[in-house]
């Protein structure tokens, strides 16, 4: 089905599963927010797991979604799934700009052009009247879907993220397993080769970094929806770093790795929020650890474990 | 009183002198930043927060100890040179087989563990750091306002820049350094201990950067978050420069720094972005960089 | 390195069983959550030290014996308001928090005002400074404890003025509170008949150099600069006014600053400075007993305002909860609240005062001048008192608040 071995039919359904029951057990908000960075996760994962390319920059497309999303739905009072598209729209314009830019760098280069692309982003919103600056846009409504399904109690709203999040997630696996998707796992491998097959790598790259950064700007809409506010936090450089880090908890370059790391994350900083600045030196441990003794991740290891990819 | 372009003179130049402190910051953590680059190939995210740890510890000498500007000026480098030795020995070494990225990746961590430790330490309102007694006061240049600490940091800064770029052009060891980042198996072949090497240029590099963070200290309060401010700009600043080059990386740094001065003047607003606008027009016309080598 | 793969795993794993659904509570108990800034700009200016403060008011109330219990927790929302927002979802929804206090950083105040009146709880906000709380964006789940722009404005704008510096320059923070603070207080200082004679705004966050607008600010000859900036980056002012020698020439008026930052300043670099606070460890008898019970607690850090509204505000609460029964308060933040404005307040900090209708608590408000160093006699002995404006002339008139559910 869809690409999807054996072993990953299984985990999606396991997936799929716990989406449906978590909700009767477990905070519906905290769930929410889970599904939001998972999908944010995914997305930053085809950049990094399928081409790559390490973008330091997600963060800006997140932001900048969670803020047209808040603001559509704010001023101009359209429905829950339109604003969610917008922001989503907003995510790929905004990749296609940026990406077009950082692409004519690979490696380190190109995560220090994206971070540094992404600070410009953090800049201008700081100082758009648009934004609020600091205090962000606040009070955002849950627009019903459709205009006429409410989106108020939480777990209405609960299942159009999980819907997202699901539809999110069985687009980029679809990708992944494509004949475009092929061409992008030759690039990872050996660019030089694919250029000389006669691929056109650049143009390659760039839609894929427009496809995550659409999918990062979904995300964002969803959760400024969801907390109905957006805010600086969102495209701050501090949110790109986070999102690397729940991909390499997770697991580089696995289907399921980037949900783990999200989960994970969401999770130690609810737990750890009373402590301060503990998050952050915790996070940093994680990065530290996962760099020298972790490189495969959560679900690489269970996976490796097992023998099955995951 | 003077003005140009309709700006009043000591306005402008009080923008500028900033532009240059601000850009021999730039110069000193990017020529770090370039150094590091070279031996170990990877991009020391951590750089920011060892310039932190550097005016941190300037404070600590400070007010645990009672050793004063000067001394600590040679003193905290040592310090955190010496703890920057000890990470490249335990946790950086085991990377340099794999994807740059890992380094990258790895030194983000510290750099979060290191601003979260002082963080919980020291709180990030910020502990002041006197000016010291000689560079105390202003002076008055007629056309503006020179506070005399802030000279000297200007000087201070092209003075190590400029002494760090005749060590490596011009000494032995700097041969030895420039040979081990164009080749390093064959300089280890003729008998020269590249890991050792590789270890003493983080050293250095890391002391470049704690430098900084102690001629800083009296200028900006000592604060854990001192050195995030910087660290993401000095990147832009790097990629504008391209890291072939160690005058480079100097002459790029002062340059962004007055740049981003003269934003100050006629377009406050931009000032935070003009770099990494820069940086784009650097990238669309030549995308290795103002000094960098062909790709 | 040596780690164990499968305790890793295992770690990871058992971090995620998170947040099990909330469940109704048998005893009947108050849960106090004291919101703040633990690690950001304003951890001294709140922090651990109102955590301290709010803990000192159940301590002084003593709950055992008057039939319920009452607990504090607190958290860090890292002066962001998405941060804010789902803490406070998560204390109401999940964790039974009846009442939160402190929430300085106005957005993150105003983020939290919106949860606390969907959900019906108690809002005691001491920490923020925006008047908007008891303006156009009141609610009737609030009291706003310690100060607001508009007091801050009035006392050190109105107070200098009456005390000889009319002329001014302002030095402001390029975002909404910044600017908020200047039109305030240039509202009162041309009140006073004195005179603005410029002003200008640097990029925030992220100036950390102010020299030149110190310059521009010593040219203008204006007797008094006003700082309309908080935290970190009033105190880079004053270091850096001191440096250009500002301060011979010129009083700074710091319109938003505590003890804490005259502290971390020291005396050399901070006398002569103007500020304005509502509540001072050394003013009588009885916030000296307040101050000797707290000081102790968090290292090097007195209480200032701010962890004095913490403090006051929790007491009354607390008073409110045994006077209506702690059932009636759980369930009805609003007519808790109602209460509370309803009985007089009384406790170490602020003496006699009351609670106006749109959630104002009613303060007098003093301008303090940072002493000479020689004047100090003791530990935190850094201030005198120079002008004093009564508590019904520091808050803002009613009619002008536009709070919706006031009605004039």
């Amino acid at each position: 089905m869809w690409g999807f071995s054996r072993a990953q039919a299984i985990a999606f359904v396991v997936m799929v599963a716990l989406i449906i029951v978590c909700p009767w057990v477990l905070y519906p908000v905290f769930l929410m927010k889970v599904l939001c960075f998972a999908l944010f996760a995914c997305a930053f994962n085809l950049m990094i797991g399928y081409v790559g390319l390490l973008s330091f920059g997600h963060a800006a497309f997140f932001g900048m979604g969670s803020y047209i999303a808040a603001w559509t739905a704010k001023h101009w009072g359209i429905t829950a799934e339109a604003a969610i598209l917008l922001g989503g729209a907003t995510g790929a314009i905004l990749g296609l700009v940026l990406g077009y830019i950082a692409i004519r760098r690979q490696g380190l280069y190109f995560a220090m052009i994206t971070l540094g692309l992404a600070q410009m982003v953090y800049f201008f919103c700081l100082q758009a009247p648009f934004t609020g600056g600091e205090d962000g846009i606040q009070q955002v409504p849950r627009s019903p879907l459709f205009g006429v399904i409410s989106m108020q109690p939480d777990m209405h709203i609960y299942w159009l993220v999980a819907v997202v999040f699901l539809l999110g997630f069985l687009l980029i696996h679809r990708v992944v397993h494509s004949p475009f998707g092929q061409v992008l796992k030759a690039i990872r491998e050996n660019e030089p080769r694919a250029t000389s097959l006669g691929y056109r790598t650049d143009d390659y790259k760039l839609i894929a970094f427009v496809l995550s950064t659409f999918l990062a700007g979904i995300a964002g809409g969803t959760k400024a929806l969801v907390f109905g506010i957006a805010t600086l936090t969102d495209v701050h450089y501090s949110m790109s770093g986070e999102v690397v880090l729940m991909v390499l908890l997770g697991g580089l370059g696995t289907i399921f790795g980037p949900v783990m790391g999200a989960l994970v994350l969401s999770a130690m900083e609810n737990y750890l929020a009373q402590f301060g600045a503990w998050v952050t030196v915790t996070q940093g441990a994680i990065f530290m650890i996962c760099v020298l003794a972790f490189r495969r991740g959560i679900i690489g290891e269970i996976g490796a474990k097992l023998r099955i990819q995951l | 009183m003077i003005t140009i372009f309709g700006i009043p003179g000591p306005l402008l130049f009080g923008q500028l002198l900033l532009g240059l402190i601000n850009g021999a910051f730039y110069a000193m953590l990017s020529l770090g930043l370039a150094i590091i680059f070279g031996m170990l190939n990877i991009i020391n995210f951590a750089h920011g927060a060892l310039f932190m740890m550097g005016a941190f510890v300037a404070w600590m000498l400070l007010n645990y100890l009672g050793i004063g500007y000067f001394p600590a000026l040679i003193l905290a480098p040592v310090i955190v040179g010496i703890f920057g030795l000890i990470c490249e020995k335990t946790i950086i070494s085991p990377l340099y087989k794999l994807d740059h990225l890992y380094g990258l990746l790895l030194t983000f961590g510290m750099a979060l563990v290191i601003e979260g430790l002082f963080r919980n330490a020291y709180g990030s309102s910020g502990m002041p750091y006197r000016i010291p007694d000689v560079f105390q006061g202003a002076t008055d240049l007629g056309f503006m306002f020179l506070p005399n600490y802030r000279g000297w940091v200007v000087i201070a800064a092209l003075i190590v820049c400029l002494a760090t770029w005749a060590i490596i052009e011009k000494t032995f060891i700097g041969a030895r350094l420039r040979a081990a980042t164009e080749n390093a198996p064959l300089v280890q072949a003729f008998g020269v201990n590249v890991p050792r090497l590789i270890t003493l240029t983080y050293g250095a590099g890391v002391a470049l950067a704690a430098f900084a963070g102690v001629l800083a200290a009296p200028i900006y309060s000592v604060n854990p978050n001192m050195g995030s401010n910087f660290i993401i700009t000095v990147f832009a600043v790097v990629v504008i420069g391209g890291m072939g080059s160690i005058l480079g990386s100097i002459v790029t740094g002062f340059a962004l720094g007055v740049i981003e001065g003269l934003t100050k003047v006629f377009y406050p607003q931009g000032s935070a972005t003009v770099i990494f606008l820069v940086m784009v027009i650097v990238l669309i016309v030549r995308p290795r960089g103002l000094f960098g080598k062909a790709a | 390195m040596q780690l164990s793969r499968r305790a890793l795993v295992g770690g990871a794993a058992l971090a995620t069983i998170p947040l099990i659904r909330p469940r109704a509570q048998g005893q009947p108990g108050v849960k106090i959550g004291v919101l703040t800034d633990m690690s950001g700009t304003y951890a001294n200016t709140t922090g651990m030290t109102s955590v301290v403060c709010t803990k000192q008011a159940l301590e002084d109330f003593g709950v055992s014996g008057k039939g319920f219990t009452a607990e504090v927790i607190y958290a860090d929302h890292q002066n962001k308001p998405d941060i804010g927002v789902s803490i406070a979802r998560r204390w109401f929804d999940q964790d039974g928090v009846d009442v939160i206090v402190d929430v300085p950083t106005s957005s993150v105040a105003l983020a939290v005002q919106g949860v606390c009146r969907e959900k019906n709880k108690v809002y005691i906000n001491s920490g923020a400074a925006s008047a908007a709380l008891t303006g156009v964006d009141c609610s009737p789940n609030m009291v706003h404890w310690t100060y607001d722009t508009y007091m801050l404005a009035k006392s050190t704008g109105g107070g200098m003025v009456k005390t000889g510096g009319d002329s001014w320059f302002f030095i402001t923070a390029d975002y909404a509170f910044g600017h908020q603070l200047q039109k305030d207080t240039t509202a009162f200082v041309t009140g006073e008949k004195g005179k603005v004679l410029g002003s200008v705004a640097y990029p925030f966050p992220g100036t950390t150099d102010f020299s030149s607008f110190l310059v521009q600010a010593q040219a203008s000859r204006a007797k008094v600069l006003g700082l309309a900036s908080a935290g970190t980056d009033t105190v880079n002012q004053i270091k850096q006014a001191n440096e250009f020698g500002l301060t011979q020439t010129m009083k700074l008026a710091a319109l938003l600053m505590t003890i804490g930052d005259v502290h971390a300043l020291g005396l050399a670099t901070a006398h002569g400075l103007n500020l304005t606070e509502s509540f001072y460890w050394d003013l009588n008898d009885r916030t000296r007993a307040f101050t000797d019970r707290v000081k102790g607690k968090v290292a090097g850090n007195w209480p200032n305002m701010i962890h004095a509204g913490c403090y006051s505000g929790t007491l009354h609460y607390l008073k409110t909860v045994a006077d209506m029964g702690a059932a009636k308060a759980k369930a009805d933040g609003r007519a808790t609240i109602a209460r509370m404005k309803a009985m007089p307040v009384d406790d170490d900090c602020f003496g006699k005062t009351t609670i106006r209708e749109d959630g104002r608590h009613l303060v007098p408000a003093y301008l303090f001048e940072v002493k000479q160093p020689s004047e100090s006699k003791g530990p935190w002995d850094y201030y005198k008192l120079v002008h004093t404006t009564p508590a019904d002339e520091a808050a803002r008139p009613l009619a002008d608040g536009h709070c919706p559910f006031v009605h004039v």
